[in-house]
């Protein structure tokens, strides 16, 4: 009786000029019916590489299977003829993707694009094929399935179109569907509904899923099995249960160490000063209109947003794609002009003031930004990225490299770093670099946009602690911008929840956690993946063991 | 170094670089093989090729073919390379500010543009020439006139995307001033691509210049290959070589060019050379 | 808002559009030809020889060139929006009568023309893209490479050295035979076989454009992620390539089609220069040197608004490609 999956000994080679010669080596992994596996790991350790291999999907020549058995129900994948291997994708073995919006094709409809699977492995008539893509359409719960059908990707939400995939995938009645990241570009509330679409498909057709998955909050929640992968190789497997909490290798337990509990921190104690006040923010965004675009769109990015923040303190903004919330840091440090309300610095207004007016006061206030392969210029040396805001607001250039060294140590860098360039650096190094540059001006507010949302989670808990050092070394205060309720958890003393341009709810953390007042803000708790796991204490036990 | 390893690895753009210097060669050293003026009426006229002395022939007016080749190099080399820079300065700095500002002066730099590809470009250079009568500096400032548009958006394009990229927002935070942003971080990062459409415009200037030589624009003083061609219409039936040889020439410049332009590009673009 | 109506307002947006540039053209081809020294009365009193100057302020007058500038500018204004593109002095005919006599062997060209690069190119592009690095693509790529680096005249005297010198297949010049006086398709016939070498000759230069521009595109779209996505499905790789990939990859090559017009338009006066082919760009050239504003600024304003009309016929092929484009 032969296994629904077995894979057994892979190795996938990369083209010689690669950093490694195996993308993933000696792989062992088995699926059963009616279980959901989770390959978990970090950028890098030949996860998706192995979805894709499956299916023999992989970039040949450069990149392919040289050794080992994919066995499907008996039958070896990695040797299969491409005619074979085009039979059994889509009908027996099925896959989804992590961008809705690129894996779809966007000059065809959602109606023509479903209807291909149909009409490449079945001899069904039109008719049939269209009300089977109908009744598909309405099982994976999107709203007005007619309209889907005559839409285009481009008309649909992120949410929807990965819906849409999921019906396309399980059309056919697939033994097993492959799931490369199919949540992780997706909002937190919206990741959790089509998590639990996958969970019922599962149930109810009873496919073998295959899910690949950075997140170990997903792993919490919807997997049966986990393999854990490190740089091409499987270094853990087990029941959830099992790995998630009671590891065994370290590199695991560094992993699950590193995932930030969903409970606030101990309270600090508040300073009655208030370093930074926000009253009613408005910043709008009209687009189209005009003589022949008909009604023109507005959008309220910040709709009278009002905050304060105390010194010392950090305050969090978390919302999805869409709330303001990166609106509202960008007005704060005047990269945005906010068309109403006030900005108070001490006792000056910010908003209002020119370019040449706010020259002065920018050195108070400087931000860390969030994707660390955009924010250093490619070209430039790292000393003269640090240095050259100090130097631009009177420093000598020996004071200037000085400093610059001072911040290199304080970040964690070695002194060599000063002549190197930015893509002689890791995505986690990068970001210190661009916190060094923040702090070069000695500010008192530091505004913090989604500093560690592109980042592996070993590197962002390492970047979070270099974060919380810095605070409470220079008294900083900070505003601290997420989508990631477990982070904001870990680092914020005060959190704001903002949707849709609004500020929905504000208060300290324990109190917002353990009480929250809003309904959204209820959601967005209910909706984060793997609740009631990497706990604290739960860690301590298993390292103890 | 690794530019030239880089380029060296795309073989059509090795040959099209000798082909290159040696075009070059051969402008540079036109006096010395070819001391007499091309335009002089010394020689044997309809004389085929080899014969009397010609290397390449003479024509009905007993003008040296070889000899109108390696000076008439000089004059397409030179207006090329001249409009080409004139064109992407004053696209860069065109480019630049409508890229950067945008608002009304992008606006204003794409309705021009608009206005400019509307235009036949070549029927405006040919318009430019005559009023300004023809010569070097005015089939320069003609070439340049048409193809400035062209650099002016690939530039817009770039500044535009790179103004947002979070490098350039952080200078706004150190509160740097706009021209240093501009030459300092944007610039040198949007130059690749100004690099390789520059070499292809050479080639295309090229192209437009020996047009309006061959349509009796060319600077009278001036040999060029496309006057060559121009002046042997006539003779296609009796001398064929006279107008043969000098589209060759034009044909070897250009192409060579198009062939040094891609190694750049593929030098400047590694990436990209993935694809095989 | 349904996909129709969306349509019909971008066209009219872009209609819209199109007026300030137009206008724009005129007033700047206006301006400039003002810069020429010499209007067409000293070039036509220069061919008779000589002319007293009261002769020639007569002859100023009667033709309003003695008027102020803005005034002439003004005057030309009205004249344009009734179709009255004025007279040409040297030709002795209204301008428009000039212009639609020579104006259908020039549409004849440019159709034909760019049904060949377009066409041809799109087809000699997919060919290459789909034996990459085989001895069909390096075949093409290096055809397309030397086409591109051809002058325009020298190619067409090359072909009528080699076909109508030597082989005789086709006429050397001009568009019809005369002489023979023929009638219905054996005019067709005729003329047709005049096109030939012209049309190849005027698009070499862009079917090059064209092979590489769709090998490109061709080539950017088969890495696509929805390409992985169809394969996942187990959709046939024909399919793929020439369904998916290739609904994708027309996308740029339609857009460059509206650009080139008007670079096609410039190349029709040399190539109608070495055929003698009896069009609007040979007229344009004769016009300049007799210092025939009139009928120099009627063919420059014929071709803006050939290319604005190219263009926006382009532009709405392309809206019914692409799905994604909205009127904002």
């Amino acid at each position: 009786m032969s296994r629904l999956l077995d894979i057994t000994d892979l190795h996938i080679a990369l083209p010689p000029e690669s950093q490694r010669p195996y993308a993933v080596q000696k792989m062992n992994l088995h699926l059963e019916p009616n279980e959901i596996v989770c390959v978990v790991g970090e950028s890098g350790s030949g996860k998706s590489l192995t979805a894709r291999a499956v299916m023999g999907l992989l970039p040949k020549p450069r990149v392919r299977i040289n050794q080992g058995s994919v066995l499907f129900q008996g039958e070896d994948l990695a040797t299969a003829s491409d005619d074979r291997l085009r039979q059994i994708r889509g009908s027996d073995i099925s896959m989804i993707f992590q961008e809705p919006m690129t894996a779809l094709n966007p000059v065809m409809t959602i109606g023509t694009q479903i209807d291909e699977v149909f009409r490449f492995h079945d001899k069904m008539s039109g008719k049939e094929r269209r009300s089977r893509a109908l009744e598909l359409l309405r099982d994976v719960q999107l709203p007005d399935p007619e309209q889907a059908l005559k839409a285009y990707p481009h008309e649909l939400s992120g949410g929807q179109r990965q819906r849409a995939m999921i019906a396309m995938a399980l059309a056919l009645d697939p033994k097993i569907l492959i799931a490369d990241e199919p949540t992780t570009a997706l909002d937190v509330t919206t990741q959790a509904q089509v998590l639990k679409l996958i969970k019922e498909m599962q149930a109810t057709h009873g496919t073998g899923v295959l899910f690949i998955t950075h997140d170990f909050g997903v792993v919490a929640d919807i997997a049966h099995r986990v393999a854990v992968m490190q740089n091409g190789l499987v270094v853990e497997t087990g029941t959830t249960d099992q790995v998630l909490r009671n590891p065994q290798h370290p590199y695991t337990q560094g992993l699950i160490a590193a995932v930030p509990e969903l409970a606030p921190r101990a309270a600090r104690p508040r300073s009655t000063e208030t370093v930074l006040k926000v009253n009613n923010l408005q910043k709008t965004y009209r687009s189209g209109g005009g003589l022949f675009g008909g009604k023109g769109r507005e959008v309220h990015a910040a709709n009278d947003v009002t905050l304060d923040l105390a010194r010392g303190e950090t305050l969090g903004i978390v919302g999805e794609s869409g709330s303001g919330k990166s609106t509202v840091a960008r007005c704060i440090v005047r990269l945005n002009d906010a068309e109403a309300g006030e900005i108070l610095l001490g006792d000056t207004d910010l908003r209002p003031l020119g370019r040449a007016a706010m020259r002065p006061h920018r050195s108070k206030i400087q931000m860390v930004f969030q994707d660390p392969y955009a924010s250093l210029n490619p070209r430039t040396r790292i000393g003269k990225i640090i240095a050259q805001g100090p130097m631009m607001y009177g420093a000598s250039a020996e004071e200037a490299r000085k400093r610059t060294l001072e911040l290199l140590e304080i970040v964690g860098l070695d002194n060599r770093a000063y002549d190197r360039f930015p893509h002689e650096f890791s995505g986690g190094q990068r970001q210190r670099i661009g916190i060094a540059r923040a702090l070069a001006l000695e500010p008192e507010v530091l505004v913090a946009d989604e500093p560690v949302s592109a980042l592996d989670v070993s590197i962002q808990a390492q970047i979070l602690n270099l974060l919380d050092e810095i605070r409470d070394r220079m008294n900083l205060s900070m505003i601290f911008i997420t989508h990631d309720l477990r982070v904001a958890a870990q680092v914020c003393d005060r959190i704001a929840v903002m949707q849709r341009g609004k500020v929905i709810e504000v208060g300290p953390t324990a109190e917002l956690f353990a009480a929250p007042k809003a309904t959204y803000t209820q959601e967005l708790l209910a909706a984060v993946p793997g609740k009631g796991w990497f706990l604290k204490e739960d860690a301590v036990q298993a390292q103890a063991t | 170094m690794t530019f030239w390893k880089l380029f060296a690895r795309n073989r059509g753009a090795v040959v099209g670089l000798i082909i290159l210097l040696l075009i070059t060669f051969m402008a540079a050293t036109a006096s010395l093989f070819f001391p007499e003026d091309p335009f002089s009426l010394a020689g044997q006229p309809m004389s085929p090729p080899g014969e009397n002395g010609y290397l390449l022939g003479s024509d009905s007016l007993g003008r040296d073919v070889a000899a109108g080749i390696a000076h008439g190099a000089k004059t397409s080399l030179l207006i090329g390379l001249l409009a080409t820079l004139v064109a992407v300065f004053v696209g860069i700095v065109m480019g630049a500010l409508a890229g950067y500002y945008g608002g009304v002066i992008d606006n204003l730099l794409m309705r021009t543009t608009e206005m400019f590809q509307t235009i036949p470009s070549f029927i405006f250079a040919i318009l430019l020439v005559a009023i300004m009568k023809p010569s070097i500096e005015s089939i320069v400032i003609a070439i340049a006139v048409v193809s400035w548009p062209a650099v002016a958006r690939l530039v817009r394009g770039e500044f535009l995307s790179l103004r947002n990229r979070e490098f350039v927002q952080a200078c706004h935070t150190l509160g740097m001033a706009d021209i240093r942003i501009m030459l300092g971080e944007i610039l040198p990062n949007c130059l690749s691509p100004v690099i390789v459409i520059g070499s292809l415009m050479v080639a295309t200037a090229i192209l437009i210049e020996s047009g309006l030589a061959f349509l009796g624009l060319g600077d009278p003083n001036s040999m060029s290959w496309g006057f060559q061609i121009g002046a042997g219409r006539t003779l296609l039936r009796s001398a064929w070589w006279v107008c043969t040889f000098p589209g060759i020439a034009i044909l070897l410049t250009v192409l060579a060019i198009n062939l040094v332009g891609e190694g750049i590009n593929d030098a400047l673009n590694p990436r990209l050379r993935e694809r095989t | 808002m349904s996909h129709f109506t969306r349509r019909l307002r971008y066209v009219g947006k872009r209609l819209l559009q199109a007026i300030p540039i137009v206008l724009a053209i005129i007033i700047l081809n206006f301006f400039l030809l003002q810069l020429a020294e010499g209007d067409a009365v000293d070039v036509l009193a220069g061919e008779a020889g000589s002319a007293t100057p009261e002769y020639m302020a007569e002859l100023r007058a009667k033709f309003g060139l003695d008027k102020p500038l803005p005034v002439q500018l003004a005057i030309y204004l009205k004249n344009v929006m009734v179709l009255d593109l004025g007279y040409s002095f040297r030709h002795d005919m209204p301008v428009s009568q000039l212009i639609v006599d020579r104006l259908m062997p020039t549409v004849l060209l440019m159709v034909s023309t760019i049904t060949l690069a377009v066409g041809f190119g799109i087809v000699l592009g997919l060919v290459a893209a789909m034996g990459l690095n085989t001895w069909r693509d390096t075949a093409i790529s290096i055809f397309a490479l030397i086409t591109y680096a051809t002058p325009l005249f020298w190619v067409g005297l090359m072909l009528i050295v080699v076909f109508s010198l030597n082989l005789g297949w086709f006429p050397t010049s001009g568009m019809e035979n005369f002489a023979m006086f023929y009638e219905g398709w054996d005019r067709v016939w005729d003329i047709a076989r005049h096109l030939v070498l012209p049309t190849i000759t005027l698009s070499l230069f862009y079917l090059a454009l064209y092979t590489r521009l769709m090998r490109a595109s061709m080539l950017e779209q088969s890495g696509q992620d929805y390409v992985t996505t169809a394969r996942a499905k187990g959709v046939t790789e024909n399919r793929i390539m020439f369904v998916h990939v290739l609904r994708n990859a027309l996308l740029p090559v339609v857009t460059m089609a509206g650009v080139q017009v008007g670079a096609l338009i410039g190349g029709s006066v040399i190539v109608e220069s070495v055929f003698a082919w009896p069009g609007l760009g040979m007229l344009a050239f004769e016009a300049l040197f007799a210092r025939d504003l009139n009928l120099l600024l009627g063919i420059f304003l014929l071709s803006a608004l050939l290319v604005v009309a190219v263009n926006l016929v382009v532009d709405i092929v392309y809206s019914t490609l692409d799905p994604r484009i909205e009127v904002g």
